[in-house]
């Protein structure tokens, strides 16, 4: 076995213990440059994984697997966990005091999901899952003056231990059924019988409510609106596409879908978490609500492409997954400089934003359509693919549904594009956006328009990732 | 020389470069500005005009053809080529665009934004118009989209509807309606994958493929949805009066002018090329439609008040006549509506323009405000009659010869239902002449004395659009010959897919 294939996790958990005591070494204005370390140490783990991108290992029979999917969701975490840094910027120092932990939380949050996409066994992403959910506990609870945020903290660390404790439960009954928890070994040691049925149907809600489907989404938004914003912004990207990585793995080599059939509850599951979604973004004021809304109308777009199960459909959950990154953590970056600016995140906030910062502007706009899904910017390949795949296996409800409801999302889209360029707003500064913040801005908007205008060499990473699912 | 270049490319990105350049230049330079707008416009024109020039009509098909993988996995190529469906269309695009920066000339705020998102929609509209890619083609379909929202809700006027109200309502209608279409497209695409075995999104690869009668007609009613919104097919077409009304002029003239004709565009390079059967089974649907656009629309026109309002639902009736055209399935009537597509588009810019320079002067539109503008504004007069004229299809203009053509083609398959559209000539005559008597003569009111005609930039739209009415209407081949060489091989291919057992 080549264990410097493992080297990235291993780097990731020093990075994180280093930044932990570095925080106790550099106290006081030497917090600073914890920030710098980590996002450093973070760019050279991400690199290695790139560099290392088509090497493949499965370790301690099966327990846990490099390979291109792992690193493909590798890859993309890191990718998040970089561009979040960079954009909190400013923000931090609401953190006071807790700088280093704060990095440090995001680092074994990191840790959490690379192992979660890793893992081969059951036990394995659950305990990924919870060093990530424990690591977001602290972290959405952050500003401790804050009643938002404490409230926040609280309702996930409940609601994330029940469904915790649902999905052990299916998983356990899982093990019952087959005698083993390594996933590949699974399929072949089950037969569809109610208990299975069960331990699928626990598994799906407690899955459901890490990407936050409807039903189980009620506690994002209270959530997303509480918790600080690079924060909110890590959780809706990073453990969502953390938890689907989980999700791919589990469903399609443990209980295939030729041999089980649980598409058709994913597929209902889709369409309900697309329709309420959309519906209920369509009346927020304010925006990060209705980015909380809109990221559970996205994870219903991902889920379609599960359904799907083919080519296409899973080659655009990685896709949209990669792509929701840079557009949503640009979103969220906006309003991040909107609101260390004016201290708030209602629409009214944004008002004018088209004149004190015409670049701000510009790249919410790019980003709100990718999320809708408007041509040249990236979301519209995404669900190119994933509903190419939801046709093609035969849900042509579903695409119906996913794409009329992502045009009838532009509406609230809009309505911030609408706020930034009429709105009238009696403060004319500039909006001072530091340097850091700046160019992770920049990757986000080169990266939303460059994939959508060019999406093969995205498509073709995905398309090996997902190889080993076909 | 020319040969070697990238025409088609050329044309089609040299706007988007001089709306990068003018997000670079500084936001007060408003005449550098505008000189960058109005030079890379006119560069796509005088392309377009050049491939006109050199498109060779022996040989017909696609020509200027460019070619480059895109993405492998969906079989989407980024394909250029233009034939004689489209070539008209383009030059359309072109002449529009162009007068629309001139029409737009004495824009005083927020100037970078408008020529930037201006030249991106200019460059949005053409790029369906030259690509022989179904995916590109979508791409560049709703990428217009967002522009003009941005420019409604930014320069448009609040009269009768507020701008925000009339900037979503076109924006939400158009893309529901795209909705239709892309899941049309996508079911397409994956049923030729299904047949052909690989993936292709070439029009022309998927014009080849025998899709079941059954799919053609649900993939087509899906496009007729999609495209028919577009083209303000009745019932659909409410967001296009408004809509109009909303916008500035530039846009009403470029959204009125060719963007609406995407949708009669896809009908026939899609729709029909693509979905033979599917088109001959709706076919009288949208015959039927066609009525209530042409007729109910023409009554809307006979009580409107609102300058705007007249020429946006004329416009909506007019759309009628390229509908039964298309319907009507053959050569003549085909011909007939794509003609008509060129005539309506110069025809509804010009007057669009001609309204916008008159708002801009005296700040209101309403038909009863004005009198004898004759005496003042004798070329305003000018350009408003030409269009008037234009609109209901006075001989020696281009409209006469799309209106006379489409009847020509329609009547043998459409009886009825031809008659019953022919008075919608008749109510056109109604209500153009008796909004332009009441507007350009009688006495000279003195209220208007002030306002200044035409002159300098602003005689650019009436030139270039005017020449355009009359060229095509005086000597009709130099656009019909394209036209006629692009439908004629169109439908002869869809005859030799179908071994003569449908046509």
């Amino acid at each position: 076995m080549n264990y410097s294939l493992l080297a990235p996790e291993m780097l990731i958990a020093l990075t994180g213990l280093l930044l932990l005591i570095s925080g106790l070494i550099l106290a006081g204005r030497g917090q600073r440059l914890v920030g710098i370390i980590s996002v450093v140490l973070l760019v050279a783990v991400l690199l290695l994984v790139v560099v290392r991108f088509s090497e493949s290992a499965v370790f301690f029979n099966g327990v846990y697997q490099v390979d291109t999917f792992a690193n493909f969701f590798k890859a993309l975490f890191l990718i998040a966990a970089v561009l979040v840094m960079l954009s909190a910027g400013k923000y931090t120092q609401r953190f006071e005091q807790k700088q280093s932990e704060f990095y440090a939380l995001m680092v074994f949050a990191t840790l959490g999901m690379m192992v979660m996409a890793a893992a081969g066994d059951l036990i394995t992403i659950y305990i990924g899952l919870e060093l990530m959910t424990v690591s977001f506990y602290i972290l959405t609870a952050y500003l401790l003056n804050d009643e938002a945020s404490s409230e926040a903290g609280l309702k996930y660390l409940i609601l994330g231990a029940i469904s915790s404790a649902i999905l052990l439960f299916g998983m356990s009954l899982l093990f019952a059924l087959s005698g083993t928890t390594v996933i590949s070994e699974i399929a072949g040691q089950v037969s569809r019988q109610p208990a299975l049925i069960a331990g699928i149907i626990l598994m799906i809600v407690g899955f459901g409510f890490k990407i936050a489907a409807v039903p189980f989404h009620m506690w994002a938004p209270d959530i997303y609106q509480g918790a600080p914003i690079p924060v909110t912004t890590y959780l809706a990207v990073g453990s969502k596409a953390a938890a689907f990585a989980a999700l791919l793995r589990i469903f399609m080599i443990a209980l295939p879908p030729g041999q089980f059939n649980w598409s058709l509850v994913l597929a209902i599951l889709a369409a309900i978490t697309i329709i309420v979604g959309n519906l209920i973004a369509l009346n927020q004021t304010n925006v990060k609500r209705m980015l909380a809304y809109s990221s559970i109308a996205q994870a219903g777009y991902i889920l379609a492409g599960l359904v799907a199960a083919n080519a296409y459909g899973l080659k655009g959950v990685l896709f949209y997954a990669m792509l929701y990154v840079f557009c949503n953590t640009g979103a969220f970056a906006v309003a991040t400089a909107v609101e260390t600016d004016t201290g708030s995140t209602d629409r009214v906030a944004f008002n004018a934003l088209g004149k004190r910062s015409p670049m701000l502007a510009a790249i919410m706009t790019v980003c709100l359509l990718s999320l809708a899904g408007i041509p040249p910017m990236a979301g519209f390949a995404g669900k190119f693919y994933l509903f190419s795949g939801a046709i093609q296996a035969g849900y042509l409800w579903l695409a119906f549904i996913g794409l009329l409801m992502s045009m009838i999302s532009v509406y609230y889209y809009l309505l911030v594009a609408k706020a930034m360029y009429i709105g009238e707003s009696d403060r004319e500064d500039i909006i001072d956006i530091k340097l850091p913040a700046r160019f992770a801005l920049w990757v986000c908007l080169l990266a939303t328009i460059l994939i959508g205008v060019y999406p093969a060499p995205l498509s073709n990473l995905a398309q090996t990732a997902i190889q080993m699912f076909l | 020389m020319m040969s070697n270049l990238p025409i088609l490319s050329l044309t089609l990105f040299i706007p988007i470069l001089g709306a990068i350049v003018i997000m670079c230049l500084p936001a007060n330079r408003h005449k550098a500005i505008k000189y960058v707008a109005a030079v890379s416009t006119l560069f796509s024109l005088l392309l377009s005009l050049w491939s006109m020039l050199n498109y060779d009509l022996t040989i017909g098909g696609m020509q200027f053809v460019e070619r480059i993988p895109w993405i492998a996995d969906l079989g989407v190529n980024y394909a250029l080529g233009v034939d004689g469906i489209s070539l008209p269309l383009l030059l359309l695009t072109n002449l529009i665009g162009f007068s629309a920066v001139y029409a737009s000339w004495q824009t005083a705020a927020r100037v970078k934004e408008f020529f930037a998102l201006l030249l991106i929609l200019i460059t949005g509209v053409m790029g369906t118009f030259v690509t022989t890619d179904l995916f590109i083609f979508f791409l560049f379909y709703e990428v217009v989209v967002i522009p003009i929202y941005l420019l409604v809700i930014m320069f448009g006027s609040s009269k009768r509807v507020t701008k925000e109200y009339a900037g979503m309502k076109l924006t939400i209608y158009l893309l529901i309606g795209s909705a239709f279409l892309l899941v049309g497209l996508i079911a397409l695409f994956i049923k030729a994958q299904g047949i052909l075995g690989f993936p292709s999104m070439d029009i022309a690869t998927l014009a080849q493929v025998d899709y079941p009668a059954g799919f053609q007609i649900f993939a087509y009613a899906l496009m007729v949805f999609g495209f028919g919104t577009l083209l303000s097919m009745f019932p659909f077409h409410a967001w296009s009066p408004d809509g109009y009304a909303g916008a500035p002029t530039a846009v009403s003239m470029i959204h009125a002018g060719v963007l609406k004709k995407i949708g009669g565009y896809g009908l026939i390079r899609i729709g029909l090329f693509i979905l033979p059967v599917g088109a001959k089974f709706i076919a009288p649907v949208i015959a039927v439609l066609a009525i209530g656009n042409v007729v109910y629309a023409a009554f809307i026109c006979l009580s409107q008040k609102d300058l705007k309002y007249i020429v946006g639902y004329s416009s909506v009736s007019h759309m009628g006549y390229v509908l039964i055209g298309i319907a009507a399935l053959n050569i003549i009537s085909i011909n007939g509506a794509v003609m008509m597509m060129f005539a309506h588009g110069v025809m509804a810019a010009l007057f669009f323009a001609m309204i916008g320079n008159l708002y801009e002067k005296s700040h209101t539109r309403n038909v009863s405000d004005f009198g004898g503008l004759a005496h003042q504004m004798p070329r305003l007069a000018f350009g408003f009659m030409l269009a008037g004229l234009a609109s209901l299809g006075l001989p020696g203009t281009v409209n006469f010869i799309g209106e006379f053509t489409i009847f020509v083609g329609a009547f043998g398959v459409y009886r009825v239902i031809s008659i019953i559209a022919i008075t919608g000539i008749i109510l056109t005559a109604v209500y153009i002449l008796r909004t332009l008597g009441d507007i350009l003569f009688g006495p000279r009111l003195e209220k208007w004395d002030h306002l200044q005609d035409l002159k300098g930039p602003e005689m650019v739209p009436l030139v270039v659009l005017g020449s355009a009415i009359l060229i095509g209407g005086i000597l009709p081949f130099t656009v019909m010959d394209f036209i006629n060489s692009g439908v004629g091989q169109l439908l002869s291919h869809i005859a030799s897919i179908q071994m003569g057992g449908i046509f």
